[in-house]
């Protein structure tokens, strides 16, 4: 028997718990750019509008919000302009929802691929995550136009210092995201029950977020149901992302610790399950 | 089975690149799980309880729910460098699954593999490819997928273009080609990829004749220039024997053969289920009924040998043991020596060697020297017979197959019995 260290790859029965080669993912970095450029490429070809569409959505949704949460509605923005607000919040939802449901249908939607040909299973997720954030910049890119557009106008926001933990805030969305996504996804594997889920549970929990509602008016409840509201991970981080860009609220320092408590542990359980799954998934799916 | 000498070709080195140890794949039989987490939850409850499974179904007999499948069941060899191995099997051998193994696709049950150097597959040509992708798009993509950086491409990316024939249509969405074109274009990408070991699987078994020729030259000259090794998978046996050094012959999840590809071709196809025997009983045996039955045969014992195997120089010694019918002046005997495709190829005799009065019962030992016979597995009818005034062949009794053996000879030339023949004549003299 030769040494073991001449082996470049040892296929063993089940591993380890914690077995995600971090080093395997950089060297397929080309694979996750090619994903990427797939990704947009595919999404607009043969569309008139092409990328304009990256710009329309967020457009006619935040208008929508307006009319249905703002006007009719009547829910507060804390003095806020409301379009403003609830383009920022559409924007950093829509980043982590959509971390999340791609990462939680990375198996089954893959399988086509996965059960041909070896790569690291994390790039597909990893690829997710890099594309919705491509999305979540130009939305913010295209918010800060509408903004200045309407401060013009008389409409102002109060972007402040806070902004410095934008990078951490984002990235904590991304890794919730992608914890809870790997966690569902490898679950999927076997029990198709939570793919069906997956859309309607985000919608409900978008509502359990101060998304379209500021935390302010659920106060006004009960002080237990807010205590409720910031329990939820993603409240917090939704909370201090609008206080930093928009200025409105207070930031909040607990919850958000909390809240990053939660997103570790997810993630660890995450890529615990992941490990586990990647390997013969093939044969369950 | 008996092991057999494997041909080495002057390209494989020492140098191992894949071991494969005691490898199992086990498969659950029937439906996975419930399907449902609620089926499961269900199962799992009425477990607790003691109680009969709600979800188990009534008539299900044939595959209970632990019953498990063997898809590999052991299976151990080792690969030099540079070799190309055949995988042949019937439909669920397991050689789809070995490939999925060595892919790292799904991970083994038991056992374990070690490989060497870079490992890619070209499981189905096209996987990967997105139909709205220009072609070049796609070499980038697919070649990604495969494990290749975007500077390697780049390097190559003239070559698969100009090999994939593709070049007029290069910038072009894929989804506008024709499938033969897809397939070319596929194939270019993987037969480009910068790896040491490459697994395909069925993947010359598209487009047209041209091409697939093109593209075994092409492999046959990335496992022979290069260097690389290959394992290759297919149902058709005439791209194995142009590609393969080596085969591999899986049944039932297990290697029942490795080694010389026509022994392996034949093995799969069935062609020596009679097993090679030292002691062959006659008595039992069918006979032609245009045989006069004058002297039987009742059985041949191969002698001074522990199993039919004969190398360069040995010679086939074989007791003949007879009973006489009818008095008989002169007897002879015949070998006639079929090849795997159950067609005569030699025939070597013995004349008047013995004649017997009736109600006798006798034996004989003779020697046959098969130096002219190629490698491969031969079955042997052997005939009794007699001569009458005129010269002709008058058969008493003969039994086929009677002896089965095989001969190894080494030539100089890597022999291939459906190129060269059967028969090797002496080497040619050069008289200058």
């Amino acid at each position: 028997m030769k040494n073991n260290s001449e082996w470049t790859t040892v296929i063993k029965p089940k591993a380890g718990w914690f077995d995600i080669n971090l080093k395997e993912l950089w060297h397929y970095r080309d694979l996750i750019f090619m994903f990427l450029k797939r990704n947009f490429n595919s999404a607009y070809k043969q569309t008139v509008l092409g990328p304009l569409w990256f710009l329309i959505s967020p457009l006619l949704s935040s208008a929508t919000y307006t009319i249905v949460f703002g006007h009719i509605a009547r829910i507060s923005t804390d003095g806020v302009p409301q379009f403003l607000f609830y383009m920022c919040s559409n924007a950093a939802w829509g980043y982590f929802s959509a971390c999340l449901s791609s990462t939680a249908s990375t198996f089954t939607s893959n399988a086509y691929l996965f059960g041909k040909v070896y790569f690291p299973r994390l790039v597909s997720p990893v690829t997710t995550v890099i594309y919705g954030l491509l999305s979540f910049v130009i939305q913010m890119l295209l918010f800060t136009v509408c903004s200045v557009v309407l401060a013009a106008r008389g409409q102002y926001i109060h972007p402040n210092i806070y902004m410095l933990y934008l990078p951490l805030m984002i990235a904590q969305m991304a890794l919730l995201g992608l914890g809870v996504g790997i966690i569902i996804s490898s679950v999927t594997t076997k029990y198709r029950d939570l793919t069906i889920l997956i859309g309607f549970g985000l919608q409900l929990w978008m509502y359990a977020t101060p998304v379209v509602y500021p935390i302010s008016q659920v106060a006004s409840i009960a002080p237990w149901f807010q205590r409720l509201i910031w329990l939820n991970p993603v409240a917090p981080i939704m909370n201090n992302f609008r206080y930093a860009i928009l200025g409105c609220g207070s930031f909040n320092y607990t919850y958000w610790g909390i809240s990053w408590i939660v997103t570790a542990l997810f993630l660890f359980f995450g890529v615990l399950i992941f490990s586990r799954v990647e390997k013969t998934f093939m044969d369950t799916v | 089975m008996n092991p057999v000498l494997s041909t080495v070709r002057s390209n494989s080195t020492d140098e191992t690149v894949i071991e494969i140890d005691g490898v199992k794949k086990q498969y659950r039989l029937g439906t996975i799980g419930g399907g449902t987490l609620k089926g499961d939850l269900q199962s799992w409850w009425a477990r607790v309880r003691g109680k009969e499974d709600p979800n188990s179904k009534v008539d299900a007999k044939m595959y209970t729910k632990n019953e498990k499948f063997m898809a590999l069941n052991g299976v151990s060899f080792t690969v030099k460098k540079g070799e190309t191995i055949g995988l042949i099997g019937g439909n669920g051998a397991g050689k789809s699954t070995l490939l999925k193994l060595l892919s790292r696709v799904t991970a083994p049950t038991e056992g374990e593999i070690r490989i060497k150097g870079r490992i890619s597959s070209m499981l189905e040509v096209g996987t990967g490819f997105h139909p709205e992708l220009t072609g070049r798009e796609n070499i980038y993509l697919n070649g990604a997928i495969l494990g290749m950086k975007r500077r390697e491409v780049d390097e190559r990316i003239e070559d698969i273009i100009e090999f994939s024939e593709c070049r007029k249509f290069i910038d072009t969405p894929v989804k506008r080609y024709s499938s033969g074109m897809f397939v070319k274009l596929a194939f270019s990408v993987a037969a480009h990829l910068n790896s040491d070991i490459m697994l395909m699987d069925e993947v010359l078994a598209v487009g047209d004749m041209a091409f697939q020729k093109k593209c075994i030259d092409k492999m046959v000259s990335v496992a022979r220039d290069e260097g690389k090794t290959i394992i290759y998978v297919s149902h058709n046996m005439q791209t194995i024997r142009q590609l393969c050094s080596r085969s591999i012959v899986l049944r039932k999840g297990e290697v029942i053969f490795d080694g010389d590809v026509e022994r392996g071709i034949d093995i799969y196809l069935r062609n020596d289920e009679v097993t090679a025997k030292l002691f062959n009983d006659y008595t039992d045996c069918h006979r032609f009924n245009f045989l006069t039955d004058k002297v039987l045969m009742d059985s041949l014992e191969v002698l001074d040998k522990d199993r039919c195997y004969y190398t360069d120089g040995e010679k086939v010694k074989f007791r003949l043991k007879m009973h006489c019918n009818e008095d008989v002046s002169e007897l002879s005997l015949r070998f006639m020596i079929h090849n795997a495709d159950q067609v005569v190829i030699a025939t070597g005799a013995c004349y008047n060697f013995t004649g017997c009065k009736k109600g006798e019962s006798f034996e004989h030992t003779f020697e046959l020297d098969i130096t002219p016979l190629a490698s491969g597995v031969y079955k042997v009818l052997p005939a009794l017979f007699e001569l009458n005034e005129l010269g002709e062949v008058i058969d008493c009794d003969g039994v086929y197959p009677g002896l089965v053996f095989e001969h190894a000879k080494t030539t100089p030339l890597n022999w291939k019995s459906k190129l060269y023949g059967d028969v090797t004549l002496t080497d040619i003299v050069c008289l200058d």
